[in-house]
């Protein structure tokens, strides 16, 4: 067992344990597979920032004169695609979840490491038909691919991207299949239900989701590609077909997806709060359930995408209610991590700065999203400013913020490496402004009125539009510079050591990086989640690393 | 030992290098790994129970909106070929079934034959159903710019292609999934004939007997759905 | 966990025996004229031969607990799609679609 004055590197870890390209595109280990999905993941990240900056760019004058209004329609709807299915859905399950997880539960790999494989060969996959369809010509559908739109009238790259989510779709459940499976069967000795880390409780409530809603989605697609296709009439109200079919079918998937975005984020969250007030979170067992809970009612509230699309006032006023209930277990989870930062002793490292953004911004989203649940607000602000606003700050300042977090919280035990400290405090500080002084006014915009999805807006919206924009520029240097410093990391980080933060969690007792197998024999576990008091306590012979 | 355990000609004894040689590193033991292997197997059948979901949904709400329509393009379905290939899915879950307990008594021979009787029969469901294709084709009730209905009864013929459609995306994801089935059948053949398996090491052929069931209940669903919605003229 | 009870060859016989005995059944059953009922006694019939196909031939009778739980959450799950999306046509009143007055 490794203790932090011995931070030499052992002769084999997962990382040097084989060089060869085909040792990696072949791999079983989880934690080369998170590595790939990290590679694909950011790729596609860039690219659909690229997108927001060119919307960005022609949101800066009220003229649509950057780009024609079809263009300026492609470019919202391969960014909503790529951001959402090539990223956003990913991004933490599959880099961290995969990374982490198993480690977290002692276990060796996942349940089914070849499974896991093909699951990141199918997402390349699924992407390379979405790349395909943005590279000869787009679509410019939405990422949302309304009927009759979508089936009839656009003239774009329908089906194969489609078909390129639809596959990607696969990649999802496949991961979530193996989560599930995972924990239910391969936890290590002691480590019940209740020891587990919140990290986990949350990627596997996000994992039920995955496998319960996807396949809807992909059902949906198929028929869409019929329906393009053959005009086969499903969707189509001129043969007797319901287009508002095709939003229940389609929002019953993505209602849940915008769970899988967030729930593997508070899981990150959870974790880090602990780790950095040096105390066990609050209220365990609530911000346990409160993942479950979310899972399951996040399957009810789907309509509320529909408020004005054309469903009953009733059924309208049902969705309403329960999507006032589902904001129930997030709230708990955000008052539990204040709970946990009450009296702790919190020391102001990068991850701990983002666990503060997550809480502000993840509030602020949550806390509009309850207007848009309210269907009288909703007829206002229904397709305008507001909605992005709203769901940018779910996404992004809570998502891609959890996401931030866990890489610079993990990278030590992913790399070996620390990056440098005062480069990573500055962006998450740019990305927290930029990311404000971006959406903030889209708030504003969208109660005004200002339509989404529009390349021309009136003149009096362009004060905001251009501090939006303003903005988006700092947050993508924000984006930026930790491209710089963790590829500077790799090569002149000061050496992480097992566990540079102390703490709490199996993963934390393997070298960093981690052998191969993980463990040299399966761990008993006979403590507590989050025994920080334990770690901390000044002279036990506990075995803890670090 | 119970007669079914007796040795027989044809019964392999178990071999317990073979069920070594399938433990996957990161398991404690078969055990373990089998028992994943088919938790796992369950919870892709969920997926498949909401991929098929989304399509009896539509189907259902279109049922209760066009009625009359629904029940003229279920007229148009031959009950004898409905039924025959009820029965031939039915007899191919027994024959599967049969695999599966051949296997695990480790029986090359047994489990090859009911493998390939497995397979005859999802061989021969599929042609029927090709038949069935070819004759709605023929007829004019495949959806799209062939579409062409005589209607003689109070309901619109255009519903009658959404129900068409519905029917073809149904049977054919349906006859999709038993193409597939087929594939998986024809690989646990080849395995077996190589000896993969063991009393100790059966898992695939259990799995796969899995998704074959499951494939055999959705059509369980599909035919009463699709084929016996009303004997009676859809006059409203 | 080791699997234990299995079915025995004679179940699965009978098993099969019953499936074709219900599909002679709901075949018969469509040829009457019961209504509403036509529908509810056709699924019924399926149902019990899903559930004959799931219990013996799957196993899923001798299953582990969380196998069943899994299986029963995904058609209470279809069923929320289901449901739900009713809750919208049924109630619509003016639409096209479904019309329990019409």
């Amino acid at each position: 067992m490794e203790t932090a004055s011995q931070s030499i590197e052992p002769k084999t870890n997962y990382l040097n344990a084989d060089y060869t390209i085909k040792s990696w595109l072949l791999t079983t280990d989880h934690k080369r597979i998170a590595l790939l999905f990290l590679g694909s993941i950011t790729l596609f990240f860039f690219l659909g920032g690229f997108f927001a900056m060119l919307i960005r760019l022609e949101l800066l004058t009220p003229a649509g004169d950057l780009v024609l209004a079809d263009t300026y329609n492609k470019l919202f709807t391969m960014h909503g695609i790529v951001m959402i299915f090539l990223f956003l859905i990913p991004s933490v399950p599959a880099v961290f979840g995969n990374f982490v997880l198993p480690m977290m539960i002692g276990a060796k790999d996942l349940a089914f490491p070849r499974l896991n494989l093909a699951s990141w060969y199918i997402f390349m996959l699924g992407a390379s038909f979405v790349l395909y369809a943005i590279l000869t010509g787009g679509m410019d559908t939405g990422w949302t691919f309304y009927t009759p739109y979508s089936t009839t009238y656009s003239n774009t790259n329908v089906v194969t991207a489609a078909v390129g989510v639809f596959i990607i779709g696969f990649s999802s459940i496949f991961t979530g299949l193996n989560f599930i499976v995972t924990v239910h069967r391969m936890r290590a000795p002691g480590l019940t239900w209740r020891r587990l880390p919140l990290f986990v409780w949350a990627h596997y409530a996000t994992s039920v989701i995955m496998v319960l809603g996807t396949p809807v989605l992909a059902i949906t697609l198929v028929l869409v590609a019929l329906e393009r296709l053959f005009h086969i009439g499903i969707f189509d109200a001129r043969l007797g077909g319901d287009p508002l079919l095709f939003q229940h079918l389609f929002w019953f998937y993505s209602h849940p997806a915008v769970y899988i975005m967030i729930l593997p984020s508070m899981g990150v969250i959870s974790e880090v709060v602990a780790c950095f007030s040096r105390k066990r979170v609050f209220g365990y067992d609530f911000v346990a359930m409160s993942s479950i809970a979310i899972a399951v009612l996040g399957f009810l509230v789907w309509a509320h995408h529909m408020f004005v699309a054309g469903i009953s006032i009733y059924a309208a006023l049902v969705f309403s209610l329960l999507s006032f209930f589902v904001a129930i277990p997030s709230a708990v989870k955000v008052f539990n991590w204040t709970a946990t930062l009450y009296k702790g002793s919190i020391s102001l490292d990068t991850p701990m700065l983002y666990v503060f953004a997550f809480i502000g911004l993840f509030t602020i989203g949550g806390l509009t999203g309850i207007f848009l649940a309210s269907v009288g607000l909703d007829l206002h602000v229904h397709d305008t400013y507001f909605v992005v606003a709203h769901f940018h700050y779910i996404m992004v300042g809570g998502g891609v913020t959890g996401f931030l977090c866990a890489l610079h919280f993990w990278w030590p035990k992913i790399t070996g490496k620390m990056y440098p400290e005062s480069f990573a405090r500055l962006s998450a500080v740019l990305v927290f402004l930029g990311f404000n002084l971006t959406f903030f006014p889209q708030f504003l915009l969208g109660y005004m009125g200002m339509p989404r999805r529009y390349h021309a807006y009136p003149p009096e919206f362009q004060v905001l539009n251009v501090l939006s924009t303003a903005g988006a520029s700092i947050l993508a240097v924000g984006f930026l510079m930790p491209m710089v410093y963790f590829v500077w990391s790799l090569q002149y980080g000061k050496d992480a050591g097992p566990n540079p933060y102390r703490a709490a969690g199996l993963e934390w007792m393997t070298p960093s990086p981690p052998p191969t197998f993980n463990f040299d024999e399966t761990p008993v576990v006979t403590w507590e989640a989050y025994n920080y008091d334990e770690i901390d306590a000044p002279s036990k012979g506990v075995e803890v690393a670090g | 030992m119970t007669r079914s355990m007796h040795p027989a000609r044809g019964l392999k004894l178990p071999d317990s290098e073979t069920a070594v040689h399938n433990l996957r590193h990161h398991f404690a033991d078969l055990e373990q790994q089998s028992a994943t292997a088919k938790f796992g197997m369950w919870i892709f059948l969920v997926t498949e129970i909401m991929f098929f979901g989304g399509m009896f949904a539509s189907y259902l709400i279109y049922r209760l909106s066009y009625y009359n329509a629904w029940v003229a393009g279920s007229q148009t379905m031959e009950i004898r070929y409905g039924t025959a290939n009820t029965a031939v899915l039915i007899c191919s879950s027994l024959t599967m079934v049969m695999a599966v307990h051949w296997a695990k008594l480790g029986s090359r021979k047994l489990t090859a034959l009911f493998l390939i009787l497995t397979l005859a029969l999802g061989l021969a469901f599929l042609g029927i159903k090709a038949v069935e294709y070819h004759e709605h084709w023929v007829h004019h009730e495949v959806p799209g710019a062939n579409f062409h209905f005589e209607h003689t009864g109070n309901y619109d013929p255009r519903h009658v292609s959404i129900f068409f459609s519905l029917y073809f995306a149904m049977t054919g994801m349906h006859a999709l999934h038993m193409v597939i089935g087929a594939g998986l059948l024809t690989w646990l053949l080849i395995a077996n004939a190589r000896g993969r398996f063991s009393p100790e090491y059966n898992s695939p052929v259990e799995l796969v007997g899995l998704y074959w069931h499951f494939v055999d209940i959705i059509w369980i669903y599909l035919f009463p759905l699709l084929y016996l919605i009303s004997h009676h003229h859809p006059g409203g | 966990m080791n699997e234990h009870a299995h079915p025995s060859v004679k179940t699965f016989i009978a098993v099969w025996a019953a499936l074709l005995v219900l599909t002679a059944l709901t075949v018969f059953a469509s040829t009457l004229e019961l209504g509403p009922f036509n529908a509810i006694v056709a699924l019924s019939i399926a149902t019990i031969k899903a559930l004959l196909v799931l219990l013996f031939f799957m196993e899923l009778r001798y299953s582990t607990a969380l196998t069943k739980v899994a299986v029963v959450s995904a058609i209470f799950f279809l069923m929320l799609l289901v449901g739900l999306t009713l809750a919208d046509y049924l109630t619509r009143g003016w639409s096209s679609y479904i019309n329990p007055f019409r």
